[in-house]
């Protein structure tokens, strides 16, 4: 049984602001029958056009769906569109006394479907993300195609809640958790998170030496690479250095993995960020 | 709160005739069966007493019986085992919805260089016998197909597909957990090698399971290191656990028409209260032969987990098939197996029964569930629009 604070119990046995506004100013919908979870959001603004009256909701999910969507519309009553729009994930989890992490999904999808009501009522175009609609205009490259989630839509999610793991990412957003194709897709978006982060942080040094090069290898692969691997029950050695060339051989669940290919993708890439971008990994038996 | 205990395929409750035969065997009775003592020794005649009460349930011969930890660990060896047998054979067969003791088994041994089939089954969950057929060839080591589904009770036809696969040379292996005790087995008419069964699953506590495995069958033990279960399971006995096991099957044996006739009409009240009550609903396997315990309801537009959660609210133990209430998010690999519609397949219910269900029982969920569903279809977007129409 899940781990419900007595908050989510009381807003999923007596959810407040059920139902819909008829003459609402905005609506905002994400999610679909087939997703498992779908949220519509009716929202009223005062006369002024300014602050939000009312907020109702329709909710097709599990318990803390209903308790997440019922929370939102407690949240921004009384809220400016803009003051809205500062609501996290975050902050509907903590609103709620907390969710279990594998079900952080539910806050991800109130967050959504108010800035899908909010964009509606502007009239720009929600933001991308694609959650279960095929009638919204998507920005970016589909990665969960059993979710219907966007590159865009994810990084937003990992960067905004700091996760580094693919299982994370699955529990905020479902991706990858159905098929599980996209698994190392989502390795390579959160290493492109981490990695735009880490770039802020430290300039690369102008000019590798060769001996300066090949040490900044080794230490990436022991701290940066397999530590990841290890994660999934895999690994890999360093075989040998030729110039830029990067020869490695997979190891324990690695070897023989279908997806070794994206695993040296990732390994290549994380290289490139790190070390020098004219890095190439190779693949090799031994 | 008092529980309406309607999850028996999850698992039972531990029959007090059953605790009864095994307490002392913990703190008085406590010797290991192979002493050479007396103490040890009546001990000893207890196993045997229980080994001899479980094949009488199966049909069996008493020395056909290899006691585990659980139908997983029963599942296991028996896969394993084949596989060892038939060194050079790489291929296993199996269908898309076993319990995960045999699929998951299965999937990890696709690393290691062994190809599976996964048999499909059709949209009452059923298989087609053909396609066993096709599949079989000269490389099939073993073929493990469950006698009834967990989720739905669909009774898989198990002494045919054992025929189709002793011809071709393979073992036949099934995972019997929720079947026995439910329907009548006599494995000394079958062709099947191997059975799984569990003691939880029918009234005898956690932690004891058994592998029949039938005389004449090569077998490899999983756990070595002494002789006990004639060497096709090391490991000191877990001697009131077993004897608990022999009483559960004694008393199974006592209570199979009880399933059949009492068990199955408070099932079938309930099925046809609830499809009458509430609409939208489809029976998951109706359209086959299914456990006289079992009931697997689908109901569009509502999520599993919020039924069960108001369910457990009036004291009703239920579970679901849907995504939200395992951690994952796909609904059960079972229900998409058979390829139940995304609209009803979050929303599906499965009550299963017991010898202690009662009708008052029965009338609690008849009264309870209505009411709960049309309270979730009336907050769920895509039920609205149902009911608008």
């Amino acid at each position: 049984m899940w781990d419900y604070t007595d908050k989510v119990k009381e807003h999923f046995l007596n959810p407040r602001n059920v139902g819909e506004i008829t003459d609402a100013d905005a609506v905002g919908e994400v999610g679909s029958l087939a997703c498992g979870d779908a949220l519509k959001l009716f929202i009223k603004l005062d006369e002024n056009k300014e602050r939000i009256v009312d907020a109702k909701f329709q909710t097709f999910g599990c318990g803390s769906a209903i308790a997440s969507s019922s929370a939102l519309t407690e949240m921004v009553k009384g809220k400016t569109l803009d003051e809205a729009l500062e609501i996290t994930n975050q902050q509907i989890a903590d609103f709620l006394g907390g969710l279990p992490e594998e079900k952080m999904h539910c806050s991800v999808m109130g967050q959504e479907a108010l800035e899908a009501a909010i964009a509606q009522y502007r009239g720009v175009d929600a933001p991308a993300h694609g959650h279960g609609h095929d009638h919204v205009e998507t920005e970016g490259e589909l990665v969960c195609k059993c979710f219907g989630l966007t590159d865009v839509f994810l990084k937003k999610v990992i960067a905004s809640n700091k996760l580094h793991t693919a299982e994370q990412v699955t529990h905020f957003t479902k991706a990858g958790g159905a098929c599980g194709g996209c698994i190392p897709k989502i390795k390579e978006l959160i290493a492109e998170v981490m990695g735009e982060e880490k770039k802020a942080a430290v300039e690369k040094p102008a000019k590798l030496t060769n001996l300066r090069k090949m040490q900044l290898i080794q230490e990436t692969l022991e701290n940066e690479i397999r530590p990841q691997l290890w994660a999934d029950g895999g690994d890999l050695e360093l075989i040998d250095i030729d110039g830029s060339n990067v020869q490695v051989a997979f190891r324990k669940a690695c070897a023989g993995c279908a997806s070794s290919g994206y695993t040296a993708k990732f390994v290549e890439q994380k290289l490139r960020e790190l070390v020098s971008p004219d890095i190439t990994v190779q693949e090799v038996q031994g | 709160m008092k529980e309406i205990y309607l999850d028996n395929n999850a698992t039972t409750k531990v029959d007090e005739r059953v605790f009864e035969e095994m307490r002392p065997y913990f703190c008085e009775l406590y010797g290991n069966p192979s002493s050479m003592h007396f103490f040890g020794g009546q001990v000893q005649k207890k196993v045997d007493e229980a080994r001899a009460r479980v094949a009488s349930l199966l049909g069996a011969l008493p020395d056909e019986i290899v006691f585990t930890a659980c139908g997983t660990e029963s599942d296991n060896a028996a896969i394993r085992s084949a596989l060892e047998v038939f060194p050079e054979k790489r291929h296993i067969i199996t269908s898309r919805v076993e319990h995960p003791a045999v699929l998951t088994q299965c999937r990890n041994l696709t690393k290691r260089g062994y190809r599976v089939t996964e048999l499909n089954v059709d949209g009452n969950g059923q298989l087609d016998l053909n396609e066993l057929e096709k599949a079989l060839d000269e490389d099939t080591a073993i073929v493990s197909l469950m006698y009834a589904n967990n989720e739905t009770g669909v009774i898989f036809p198990i002494e045919e597909a054992a025929k189709i696969v002793k011809k071709k040379g393979a073992l036949f292996h099934t995972d019997a957990v929720q079947a026995v005790g439910k329907i009548q087995l006599n494995m000394a008419e079958s062709a099947i090698d191997m059975l799984s069964l569990s003691g939880h699953k029918l009234h005898a506590p956690k932690g004891v399971g058994v592998l029949y495995v039938r005389r004449g069958t090569p077998f490899r033990p999983m756990l070595v290191g002494g002789h006990q279960e004639r060497g096709r399971r090391a490991g000191t006995e877990n001697t009131a656990s077993i004897i608990a096991m022999g009483k559960a099957c004694q008393l199974a044996e006592q209570y199979m028409a009880d399933e059949a006739g009492r068990v199955r009409e408070m099932r079938d009240r309930l099925e046809r209260e609830l499809t009458s009550l509430i609409p939208n609903t489809r029976i998951n396997g109706g359209g086959t032969e299914r456990l006289p315990n079992t009931l697997s309801i689908a109901m569009e537009f509502v999520e599993g987990e919020g039924i069960l959660l108001l369910l457990s609210e009036k004291g009703i133990c239920a579970s679901s098939g849907s995504a939200c209430t395992s951690g994952s998010l796909e609904p059960s690999h079972v229900l998409r197996a058979m390829g139940v519609p995304f609209t009803c397949a979050h929303g599906s219910i499965r009550f299963s029964l017991s010898r202690f269900t009662t009708d008052d029982d029965i009338d609690a969920v008849i009264e309870a569930l209505p009411p709960i569903i049309s309270r979730l279809r009336a907050m769920s977007p895509f039920g609205r629009e149902f009911l608008n129409k």
